[in-house]
C-alpha cells in the first residue's frame, strides 16, 4: 500500500482538545497525516469525530493544542482559510446546487472571470481535465441533478480537487454509494495517493475502511483511544478499541415473553426511484420482548420502522399488529390499535416547536380527553402529570416551553406522548441519538419497565454498545434484509462483522 | 380562549414579569387603545357610541375574512382567493335574488332568502374545499394555488354578471324573498347584525381552537406537520377543513356585504384578501404556522378598521390612510420577531 516512499508528515494534531462549556467533545488527540495516504478516523455516534473533522478542516477552533501543517503551526479562522492551505472537506451531505451545472457547481463562487463576464470555456476545460483525472465520464453542461449520487459524489472530489488540495477530508463517503460506486471511489482514492494527496476518510463501514486506510485513529468518548498504522491493526482491535468496557446501559430484563403482537410478514419498501430500501423482511416480536435491530446509515431500519407506522407505503409483504393486518389503516388507525413509533430525527418528526410541554405529551392521545366536541381540560392535564411523572421528565411543568428541555428530556416527551396511547407495541428508532449517556440509561431503563407490563419493544441503534443492553433478541440489518439474527450472550465483533458490506456480498 | 391565556400565564412566569414582555404580547390590545385615545383627543364625533356601532359594521366584513384567514395561517397556509370568493358569493346571492330561470322548465325560481343564504355559502365552501384539494392532495404550494383560484372565482364572478352589478336585492312580497337587508341594515338590542355575526363566528372559532380536538390539531399541524403526522394527527384533512373554513366564512363575508349595499358586484373586495392577512399579522400570528389565536386576530382587524375610520373622520387624504396601514403591517410584523424569534433561538 505504502507506494509513497518518503513517507512524509504533512499535519499533525498535538494535544488537540475542544470543550463546550462544560462538554469535552475532543481531549488531547494526537496524530499525523502522512503525504500520499489514507487516515481514517473510527468512533461511534458522539465519539468526537465530527468535532475532530470540523476542527482539521477550520470549522471550529480547538480550544487547546494546536496543529501543525508543513512543519508551522497554524491556526484556520474559517473553513476558506483552511482550504486556501490545501485542506477540503467532502461532506456526508452533499452541498452541491442540484439545478446547476456540474461546471458551475465546481466553479460555484471562485468562478473564472475573463474579459467579459466569467469565462465558462475555461472552466469547462479544466472541468474536463479533472473528469479525465477521475476517469469519469461526466460532461461539464450536465445539471447535477441528472446525475447518480455517486457521480455527484464524484463531482464534490473534483471540486475539491479544483482547488489544489493536498488534503481532503472525506466525511462518510460511501454511505449512499453502492458497492461499484465505492469501487470506483476506492480506485479515486488511490489515484489520489499516487498523486500525494492526503486523505482522512471516516466512515461506519468499518471492514470498508480497514481496506483503504493506511492509519487508524480511533476514538472514544472524546479521546484517542488508539492510534496505529495498518500492518499492526485487525477489525477485533478497531472494534474493542471503539467500544471499551466499561459501558453499561442495562441487561435485558426478566420478562414473560407472551404472544406475538407483532408479525411483520415478507415487508418490501421502495425508495422514490423504485429500488427496495427493505427487501422481503419478516420479523415476529411477541409482547413483553425487546428486539433491537443493529444496522448501519442506509440499511433500512428508518424505512421499516415508518412502514409499519404508517407513514411510508410498502408494496409487498404483511404487518400484522395482535393477528389483524392493519397495512390499509391509518398512522392514527394504527396508533388506536396500539402500533406507535418514536422517530429518529425528534426536532423534525417528533416535537411541534410552537406547542408547550403538555400540549406535545397529549398530542397522540387527545381522544382519550376529548368528550363530545370538547376537550377536558382536568382530564388532560391529568393524562400530562402522569405522563410526565412515568417518564420522568424534568421540566418546570407542562405549560413550560419544549424549547427549554434538555435534548434528553425532549427524547422523553416524545417517548412519553407515545406510551400515553397505551401502546401494545413500541418502536423506536434510534432512541439514543443526541442524548446522554445518562438519558440513554433512563431511556432503556423505561423501556424495560414496559416490556415487564407486556408491552413490546422494538428500537434501532447504529451503536453496537447499545444492542447489547436491554435486549432480548438483536437483529443486524444489511442493504433491507435481515443479515443476522442474536441472542444477548452475543460478541460485540459478530454483530458489527454481521452488518458490514463484506459479510453479506 | 382562556386556554390560550393559560399558556401566555405560564409562559411569561418561566422568563420572569417585565414592562417590556406585557407591552410586547399585549401590543395589539394597546394599539387599539392608543388608536382610540389619539382620535377620540383629535375629533369629538370619534368618541361615540354610533360612530363605534358604524366602525364596527365596517370591521365587520374584514373580521370575518380574517377569521378564516387565521385558520389558514395557522396551518402555515395562505388564502389569496377569499376578496375573489366574497365578489362571487354576492354575485351568486343577487342571481338567486334576482330569480334563477329553469329553460327546460320555463319557469323563473325565486329561493326563499334562507335558502340564498345556505346555497351562497356552499358556494363559498366548495370553492374553499377546491384550494384545500389542490393543496392538500396535488401538492400545490397554497400561495400559488389559491393565487390561481383568485382569479378564476373573480373570472366566473364577472362572466355571470358580465361585469354588471345585481343592484335590487330587495326581493318583493309577493315572490316571498324579501329579507336580504336584515342582514346589512338592520340590529339587535341597537347592535348591528353583521357585528353580532362577528362576534358568534368569533366566539364559536375560539372555542374550536382552544377546546376541540380539531382545534389541537391545527395547532400542531402548522407547528410541525410531520410530527403532527406522526403522532396520527390527520393533517390532510385538518388543511382541507380550514380552507374550506376560510371559504365559507369569506361567502359569510359576501353576503354581508351585498346585504349592506343591497348590491352585489363582481369587483367587490378587491385587496380585501390583503386586509385580512394584515390584521391576522397584527394580532400576533405567525406566518409559519401553529402560533395565533381569534382574540389577536379580532383586535387587528379593530386596529386597522379604527385607524383608517378615525383618519377618515379628522379628514386625513386617504393616501395618508394607505400609507399608516402599511407602516402598521410592518410594525406588527417586526415585534412578531421579536416575539417568536426569541423563543425559536430556544428550541
Amino acid at each position: 500500500m505504502n507506494a509513497h516512499p518518503e513517507n512524509e508528515v504533512v499535519m499533525s494534531a498535538r494535544n488537540v482538545a475542544k470543550s463546550y462549556g462544560q462538554v469535552h467533545a475532543l481531549k488531547g488527540v494526537n496524530f499525523d497525516i502522512h503525504r500520499g495516504q489514507v487516515t481514517t478516523l473510527f468512533g461511534e455516534n458522539g465519539a468526537g469525530k465530527s468535532t475532530l473533522m470540523k476542527i482539521l478542516s477550520g470549522v471550529i477552533q480547538p480550544s487547546s493544542g494546536e496543529m501543525i501543517l508543513d512543519g508551522q503551526p497554524v491556526t484556520f479562522a474559517n473553513a476558506n482559510e483552511a482550504r486556501d492551505r490545501g485542506i477540503s472537506i467532502i461532506h456526508q451531505e452533499l452541498s452541491l446546487a442540484p439545478n446547476m451545472s456540474v461546471r458551475d457547481n465546481i466553479f460555484m463562487g471562485r468562478e473564472i472571470m475573463g474579459p467579459a463576464g466569467v469565462d465558462f470555456a475555461e472552466e469547462e476545460r479544466q472541468v474536463r481535465k479533472l473528469m479525465e483525472e477521475l476517469e469519469e465520464d461526466i460532461d461539464p453542461q450536465t445539471p447535477v441533478e441528472e446525475l447518480r449520487l455517486g457521480q455527484q459524489q464524484i463531482v464534490e472530489i473534483a471540486r475539491a480537487l479544483s482547488v489544489d488540495s493536498r488534503i481532503l477530508i472525506m466525511d462518510e463517503p460511501t454511505s449512499a454509494l453502492s458497492a461499484s460506486e465505492v469501487e470506483v471511489l476506492f480506485k479515486v482514492i488511490r489515484d489520489l495517493n499516487a498523486k500525494g494527496v492526503s486523505i482522512v476518510y471516516i466512515s461506519h463501514h468499518l471492514e470498508e475502511a480497514l481496506t483503504i486506510t493506511n492509519h487508524a485513529v480511533v476514538l472514544r468518548d472524546g479521546n484517542m483511544t488508539a492510534y496505529a498504522p495498518r500492518s499492526e491493526i485487525d477489525l477485533e482491535w478497531i472494534v474493542r478499541n471503539m467500544v471499551g468496557e466499561n459501558y453499561d446501559l442495562g441487561s435485558p430484563p426478566d420478562t414473560e415473553k407472551r404472544d406475538v403482537a407483532l408479525s411483520i410478514r415478507n415487508l418490501s419498501v421502495p425508495d422514490q426511484t423504485g429500488q427496495d430500501l427493505v427487501r422481503g423482511l419478516s420479523l415476529d416480536v411477541r409482547a413483553g420482548e425487546i428486539v433491537c435491530i443493529y444496522g448501519l446509515m442506509g440499511a433500512g431500519r428508518t424505512e421499516l420502522l415508518e412502514t409499519c407506522a404508517g407513514r411510508l407505503q410498502q408494496t409487498g409483504g404483511e404487518i400484522v399488529l395482535e393477528g389483524r393486518e392493519v397495512s390499509h389503516l391509518s398512522i392514527a388507525e394504527r396508533i388506536a390499535r396500539g402500533l406507535a413509533l418514536v422517530p429518529e430525527d425528534r426536532q423534525r418528526d417528533g416535537l411541534v416547536q410552537t406547542m408547550t410541554v403538555g400540549q406535545n405529551l397529549s398530542l397522540a392521545s387527545i381522544a382519550r380527553f376529548t368528550r363530545g366536541i370538547f376537550t377536558q381540560r382536568s382530564a388532560e392535564k391529568k393524562l400530562i402529570d402522569d405522563t410526565i411523572r412515568d417518564v420522568t421528565v424534568k421540566t418546570s411543568g407542562g405549560g413550560a416551553a419544549i424549547g427549554s428541555l434538555s435534548g434528553g428530556n425532549q427524547q422523553k416527551v416524545v417517548i412519553g406522548k407515545m406510551l400515553a396511547t397505551k401502546p401494545k407495541v413500541i418502536m423506536l428508532d434510534e432512541p439514543s441519538r443526541g442524548i446522554d449517556i445518562g438519558a440513554k440509561a433512563e431511556v432503556f431503563r423505561l423501556l424495560a419497565e414496559g416490556a415487564k407490563d407486556g408491552l413490546a419493544v422494538i428500537y434501532s441503534t447504529s451503536e453496537v454498545s447499545e444492542c447489547l443492553s436491554i435486549a432480548h433478541r438483536i437483529i443486524v440489518m444489511h442493504k433491507g434484509r435481515i443479515s443476522a439474527e442474536f441472542d444477548s450472550t452475543v460478541s460485540k465483533e459478530k454483530i458489527m462483522a454481521a452488518s458490514g458490506e463484506s459479510v453479506a456480498a | 380562549m382562556s386556554d390560550t391565556t393559560a399558556t401566555k400565564t405560564a409562559k411569561s412566569k418561566d422568563s420572569g414579569f417585565s414592562i417590556g414582555r406585557l407591552l410586547l404580547e399585549g401590543r395589539a390590545f394597546f394599539a387599539l387603545i392608543a388608536i382610540i385615545a389619539v382620535f377620540s383627543f383629535l375629533s369629538p364625533n370619534y368618541f361615540t357610541a354610533s360612530n363605534f356601532l358604524i366602525m364596527s359594521s365596517q370591521v365587520a366584513i374584514y373580521g370575518i375574512l380574517s377569521i378564516g384567514m387565521l385558520l389558514v395561517i395557522l396551518n402555515g397556509g395562505i388564502d389569496l382567493s377569499v376578496g375573489s370568493i366574497l365578489a362571487l358569493s354576492g354575485v351568486c346571492a343577487g342571481a338567486m335574488m334576482q330569480g334563477v330561470t329553469l329553460d327546460f322548465a320555463g319557469v323563473i325560481l325565486y329561493p326563499p332568502v334562507w335558502a340564498v343564504v345556505v346555497l351562497t355559502l356552499m358556494v363559498g365552501a366548495a370553492v374553499g374545499a377546491l384550494n384545500g384539494i389542490l393543496i392538500a392532495f396535488f401538492k400545490v404550494p397554497p400561495f400559488v394555488a389559491t393565487l390561481g383560484v383568485m382569479y378564476v372565482a373573480r373570472g366566473v364572478a364577472l362572466l355571470m354578471t358580465n361585469g354588471l352589478t345585481y343592484n335590487n336585492l330587495r326581493g318583493s312580497e309577493e315572490l316571498g324573498n324579501t329579507g336580504f337587508n336584515w342582514l346589512g341594515f338592520n340590529r339587535l338590542w341597537g347592535v348591528p347584525i353583521s357585528v353580532i355575526v362577528l362576534a358568534v363566528i368569533a366566539i364559536l372559532t375560539g372555542l374550536m381552537l382552544s377546546r376541540s380536538a380539531f382545534g389541537r390539531w391545527l395547532y400542531a399541524s402548522g407547528g410541525n406537520e410531520r410530527a403532527a403526522e406522526l403522532s396520527g394527527v390527520p393533517v390532510r384533512r385538518v388543511k382541507i377543513t380550514v380552507y374550506t373554513l376560510s371559504g365559507m366564512l369569506a361567502a359569510v363575508a359576501g353576503l354581508v356585504l351585498a346585504s349592506q349595499l343591497t348590491s352585489a358586484g363582481p369587483t367587490a373586495g378587491t385587496t380585501y384578501e390583503l386586509t385580512a392577512i394584515a390584521a391576522v399579522v397584527i394580532g400576533g400570528a405567525a406566518l409559519t404556522g401553529g402560533r395565533g389565536n381569534v382574540r389577536g386576530t379580532m383586535l387587528g382587524a379593530f386596529v386597522i378598521g379604527f385607524l383608517s375610520a378615525g383618519l377618515v373622520i379628522i379628514g386625513v387624504s386617504s393616501y395618508w390612510q394607505t400609507v399608516f396601514t402599511g407602516a402598521v403591517i410592518v410594525l406588527a410584523v417586526l415585534l412578531n420577531s421579536l416575539q417568536y424569534g426569541r423563543g425559536a433561538r430556544k428550541g
